[in-house]
């Protein structure tokens, strides 16, 4: 008993030192290896007298399993230490620039009408579409604009033919025309789109953008009429109370018609939407003329709404502080990187229109 | 239409201030486009006197004068004029004061090594007459206690800048604006003093309309002013001419430009003995031709509206007059035209002419057919007044007896479009201020609409009248609901805008380009379509619709290049045409990439964008948008604008229905040809309308879920083909030998050269097998693999490498 505790002291006490894994190893030997000192021992077992011999076993055993575990357990230290050491050489300088991404970015544009849509959806509105190439009645004669109606001269129009029976759309109101065509009342419709006029300086663009929005239905009246568009303003500009200002005008399609302002003033150079006493004109709107309506075969007496067409471009700009409307489309990557917005960004109700 | 608060007072009864009217105007849809102060900084100007004068050292003609401007200091002025001399007493403009001739400011001025402080004045350049020879000479006994004081003492209030809407020509006078202003309560209309005329005297000058097919003149009224003397315009006319931007010119001119604009009645005046007999009003025959008062030749078509005599067109009716008839400072005899002209008639003629007059703008929008009149008495009582002579009896020629329409209100139809109530007290109240008669007929009004507003004919537009003039701010808001009874968007804008993010998000910036281009762009890419031209474009760089959203966007590209970015891609998702018809348009998304991949990084090498790279991003995109990789086709056939041996097509299934996509590197002739510089140039275009929309929505993609659990094995194969195989094939060939087991294939090398025979290739694949069902045994995967080789092997010629 004396000799295998001495054993168990001798190198429990040897296995306290710092030791490489080759020491390990050859304590290792030493004790279980063929003619190791435990593996001795056990030999001798069958030699001890039955009656000590049972003891001895659990001890040779518990003493075996000790010094087992104590092995197993040095050689771990020394693999993680080992670990260790060599990750330290592998050390990077971790503030050396990541792998080159590249990030695309939504013209504001294109999230401007997304927002505009996300705000006309919450209320009932949906989205219509027409084409860019229109014919002459579509855009001006079912609109109650006749030939040499001087209306007309408001739109600098864009011919194809020598008639001019077709021509790029002036505005977005003759996709009122198609979807009233057809289908059947009620209208609850937005469409929003690529517009034409030859003129070009610095507020103007050979082409821009609107939104038509109409709403038509037995008892749609101005009171609709305004409070879809405070509500729109509102959301739109994400501010809890807006200046708003109906102002009679005249678009031969509506009647009565209205040009609407909003109040604004600078701050710092800054333009600041809702408050202070000047003045923007942002959109046109009125009741849709009987006449319209007669041209589209609903009837005047039983249906009655309203319609608006508001400049998308002009809402962009004053959202997102863009001063130049030109600079929307001449592609410059700087200003497109700069106005542009995250892909991931998409207008939503539940999640807000902008971050 | 620009007006004064001054003139506005002849007619109304007012005593608000500006500020007030200027709201007024605005609520009641007559909206205020700028305000502008003409008389900002005429006081400035001074009277002075010339102390001494010397002649300039360097110009004979110049001389320099010592000016009393009233200040301690003499002040050194250089002056042309001959009439300067000691003692004149004359207007002085200082340093900083702005001419009112020519707008220009004045500054400190070396003139001829002479410094000249400000400038002495002619009345021309004060706007006070044409003369424009020497310097104002004021009279030294009114003047002499004035030295140093403003030599403006009245300043002229405010130009009010109007913007008329087309349907208004009523308030094309400061008349029309007064009475809207009354109607609304700001102020009271000043009833109108007309005096009319009652001579027994003859108008000598016959007129005839010719009753034919298109005429355009339904009434010629007219009044000859015998042995006048023409001359400048009192100050009152002049003034107020001036006070609204208008030029003075001769007292016939200027009486007839001021009843324009204070009733909106256009007249002419002639010089009645330059009439060769007779006045005939009718149609012209083409290739007539006549100068007008712009001194400019017109040549005419037929059956334009023209005022003519035995020699020939006198004038376009309601348009402009001609120089041979016109009135001159001795003119003796003025015949003065008041008429009506009909507004097809005379938009027609400027448009095909391209002329624009105050009398044309009128006319074409409508002027009152009762006012012809008035316009005579009016124009005729002032000729005499400052012009002298005899006033004859009016004459008036009509095709055409207008009448006033009538038609029926009903009171409720406000209430149902405005969503409010007025009384209909109220409502008679404003319509009469507004020149209605109105007559109750049992439940509806009977109106007569006043002559002057051509733009009312039915119910809606008195409507307008009455919430105009009660204010729009008297509209209740009505809140909308939030219900939505209809989706937003259909199955094709969600994929629209699908697409445009996805896109975005592979790294492209969105563009918006036009939707026409320059025509030699579009050249290189409109394939097979025609050129669409524009009538009239905006420029020739601007001359056609696009065919192809290429053009645009490699020209941008170009210019992002020139500005020093090289690695850059940008995509626009738009209306390409290919045709003149509406709906002859697609939706493309097209997108460019250009320069390298990791310039300059320290990690990795650099490379040229590849057609790979582009095709990844094409691929990638479709497959976001729910199509199956598994069923794409791609094929070498593309348009000739991509490069011949690196694009591909991309059709969604074998079928080849339509074209998905192109994508590829742009043709370097194309570039060459356009100097564009860029290491690498790819472009896709994928077009929209030939996509068809997912047939299953994402909540039906999603039910069926179902892996196999079961052992998976990889082999590896080493094939040379011929060539012209092109991987895909290969690549179908193996999936086909048994879709249940073989679950992936992925190409792993392809590699051509030593070691491969000529004209062949070694393509190693990885294939995966695996069993829904079971794991498959050794036997199994031998059968199976034993089954790819011999397949490819005769499918296609390949033969298995060893």
């Amino acid at each position: 008993m004396s000799d295998i505790k001495n054993i168990r002291d001798q190198f429990v006490s040897k296995l306290k030192d710092e030791l490489s894994l080759e020491e390990i190893n050859t304590i290792k030997t030493e004790l279980f290896g063929k003619n190791g000192q435990i593996s001795s021992v056990f030999k001798t077992v069958g030699s001890i007298p039955e009656t000590d011999r049972k003891n001895f076993a659990a001890d040779l055993n518990k003493i075996k399993d000790e010094l087992h575990s104590l092995i197993t357990k040095k050689i771990k230290e020394n693999e993680t230490k080992e670990i260790n050491q060599k990750l330290e050489k592998e050390k990077v300088d971790i503030t050396l620039p990541e792998r080159p991404f590249v990030r695309g970015k939504i013209h504001p544009v294109s999230q401007t009408i997304d927002e505009i849509s996300s705000i006309f959806s919450e209320i009932g509105f949906s989205v219509e579409e027409g084409p860019d190439v229109e014919n002459e009645y579509n855009n001006f004669t079912a609109l109650n604009t006749p030939d040499n109606h001087p209306a007309r001269d408001m739109h600098d129009t864009f011919y194809l033919d020598e008639n001019k029976e077709v021509l790029l759309r002036t505005h977005t109101s003759p996709v009122q025309i198609r979807t009233m065509v057809k289908d059947k009342p009620p209208f609850k419709i937005i469409a929003p789109g690529r517009t034409y006029r030859s003129d070009s300086d610095q507020t103007h663009a050979p082409m821009f953008h609107q939104v038509e929005g109409l709403h038509i239905d037995k008892n749609i009246n101005m009171g609709h009429l305004k409070g879809c568009l405070n509500y729109f303003i509102k959301e739109f500009f994400e501010v809890e109370k807006i200046k708003m200002r109906f102002r009679p005008s005249h678009f031969p399609f509506t009647e009565p018609s209205a040009e609407v302002d909003i109040g604004y003033e600078i701050k710092d150079g800054k333009i600041i939407i809702g408050e202070g006493d000047q003045w923007l004109e942002i959109l046109g709107c009125g009741m849709v003329h009987p006449n319209v309506l007669k041209n589209v075969k609903v009837d005047p007496n039983k249906y009655q709404g309203y319609a608006f067409g508001i400049g998308i471009d002009r809402l962009a700009m004053l959202k997102y502080g863009i001063n130049d409307l030109r600079s929307f489309f001449e592609c410059d990557y700087r200003w497109l990187n700069h106005f542009g917005f995250d892909p991931l960004d998409v207008p939503t109700n539940y999640r807000g229109l902008s971050r | 239409m620009k007006i004064t608060f001054d003139w506005l007072k002849d007619h109304l009864k007012i005593s608000a201030k500006e500020e007030r009217l200027l709201e007024k105007l605005t609520d009641i849809g007559l909206e205020v486009e700028g305000v502008e102060n003409l008389s900002e900084g005429l006081d400035l100007f001074k009277v002075a006197k010339i102390l001494k004068t010397e002649k300039h050292p360097n110009a004979d003609r110049l001389k320099v004068c010592d000016v009393d401007v009233g200040e301690k200091e003499i002040k050194k002025v250089v002056c042309g004029a001959t009439n300067a001399r000691e003692g004149l007493i004359t207007v002085y403009a200082p340093p900083g004061a702005i001419i009112p001739k020519n707008k220009t400011k004045l500054v400190i001025a070396k003139i001829r090594d002479v410094t000249s402080y400000g400038m002495l004045c002619s009345e021309s350049e004060l706007n006070l007459s044409d003369e424009s020879d020497g310097i104002t000479e004021l009279s030294s006994s009114k003047y002499n206690k004035s030295i140093g004081k403003s030599f403006f003492t009245e300043f002229s209030s405010n130009l009010i800048d109007l913007s008329i809407t087309p349907n208004r020509p009523d308030c094309l006078g400061v008349r029309g604006i007064a009475r809207d202003l009354a109607a609304s309560g700001f102020g009271k209309l000043k009833q109108a003093k007309e005096q009319k005329i009652r001579s027994k005297k003859a108008q000598t000058v016959k007129v005839k309309i010719i009753n034919e097919k298109n005429q355009g003149c339904f009434s010629f009224g007219s009044c000859l002013v015998t042995n006048v003397k023409n001359a400048e315009s009192p100050k009152w006319l002049k003034d107020k001419l001036i006070s609204i931007g208008q030029k003075p010119i001769s007292a016939i001119v200027d009486v007839t430009n001021y009843v324009m604009l204070d009733i909106n009645r256009p007249l002419h005046a002639y010089d009645a003995d330059k009439i060769e007999k007779e006045i005939v009003v009718r149609n012209s025959k083409s290739g007539e031709k006549f100068t007008a008062l712009d001194n400019k030749n017109y040549k005419l078509e037929d059956d334009m509206c023209v005022i003519s005599d035995d020699k020939g067109v006198l004038g376009l009716g309601g348009i402009i007059g001609g120089t041979r008839s016109g009135t001159e400072m001795n003119t003796k005899n003025v015949l003065i035209e008041s008429a009506y002209f009909d507004p097809r008639s005379i938009r027609k003629t400027a448009k095909k002419l391209n002329i624009d007059t105050d009398a044309k703008f009128r006319f074409e929008r409508g002027i009152d057919q009762l006012s012809i009149e008035e316009g005579l008495n009016k124009a005729a009582f002032l000729i005499k007044e400052i012009c002298g002579g005899e006033i004859s009896k009016i004459d008036i020629q009509k095709i055409n007896t207008f009448k006033n329409q009538i038609i029926k209100f009903d009171p409720n139809s406000f209430e149902k479009v405005t969503g409010f109530k007025i009384s209909k007290k109220n409502m008679l109240k404003i319509l009469e201020n507004l020149g209605f008669k109105c007559k109750k007929d049992k439940k509806v009004f009977k109106l007569t609409i006043p002559s002057w507003r051509p733009d009312i004919s039915q119910e809606i537009d008195v409507v307008e009248e009455l919430v105009r003039i009660v204010g729009y701010d008297k509209i209740n808001i009505q809140e909308p609901v939030k219900e939505r009874k209809k989706p937003t968007l259909t199955q094709s804008q969600k994929l629209f805008h699908f697409l445009q993010r996805a896109v975005a998000s592979k790294g492209y910036l969105e563009a918006i380009t036009w939707s026409f281009t320059d025509a030699k762009y579009n050249d290189h890419f409109k394939g097979q379509n025609k050129e669409l031209k524009i009538l009239n474009p905006i420029s020739s760089e601007l001359g056609v619709l696009r065919n192809s959203i290429f053009s645009n966007l490699i020209m941008y590209m170009s210019k992002n290049i020139d500005r020093g970015i090289k690695d850059l891609s940008i995509f626009e998702i738009g209306p390409t045409f290919y045709g003149k018809k509406p709906g002859e348009q697609n939706i493309v998304v097209c997108g460019l990439a250009a320069g390298k991949k990791s310039r300059l990084s320290w990690l990795e090498k650099e490379r040229n964008v590849d057609v790979f790279d582009i095709k990844r991003d094409v691929v990638q995109t479709l497959v976001e948008a729910g199509y199956d990789l598994e069923k794409f086709f791609i094929d070498d056939k593309t348009p000739d604008y991509y490069h011949p041996g690196k694009s591909g097509r991309l059709f969604l299934n074998r079928g080849k229905e339509s074209v998905a996509a192109y994508f590829g590197e742009i043709h370097p002739n194309i570039l060459k040809q356009i100097d564009m510089k860029t290491v690498s140039l790819l472009g896709f275009e994928i077009f929209l309308d030939n996509l068809k929309l997912p047939k299953k929505l994402l909540k039906d993609q999603k039910t069926k879920y179902s892996v196999s659990d079961y052992q998976k094995s990889e082999r590896d194969f080493a094939f040379i083909v011929d060539k012209k195989i092109n991987v895909q094939d290969l690549v179908n060939v193996i999936a086909n030998v048994d879709k249940n087991l073989i679950s992936n294939i992925k190409v792993f090398d392809v590699y051509e050269g030593e070691n491969i025979p000529e004209n062949q290739k070694s393509i190693a694949i990885s294939v995966t097998i695996q069993s829904q069902e079971k794991t498959l045994k050794e036997a199994d995967l031998d059968k199976i693999n034993k089954s790819i080789i011999e397949t490819v092997e005769n499918k296609t010629g390949a033969k298995i490498r060893s």
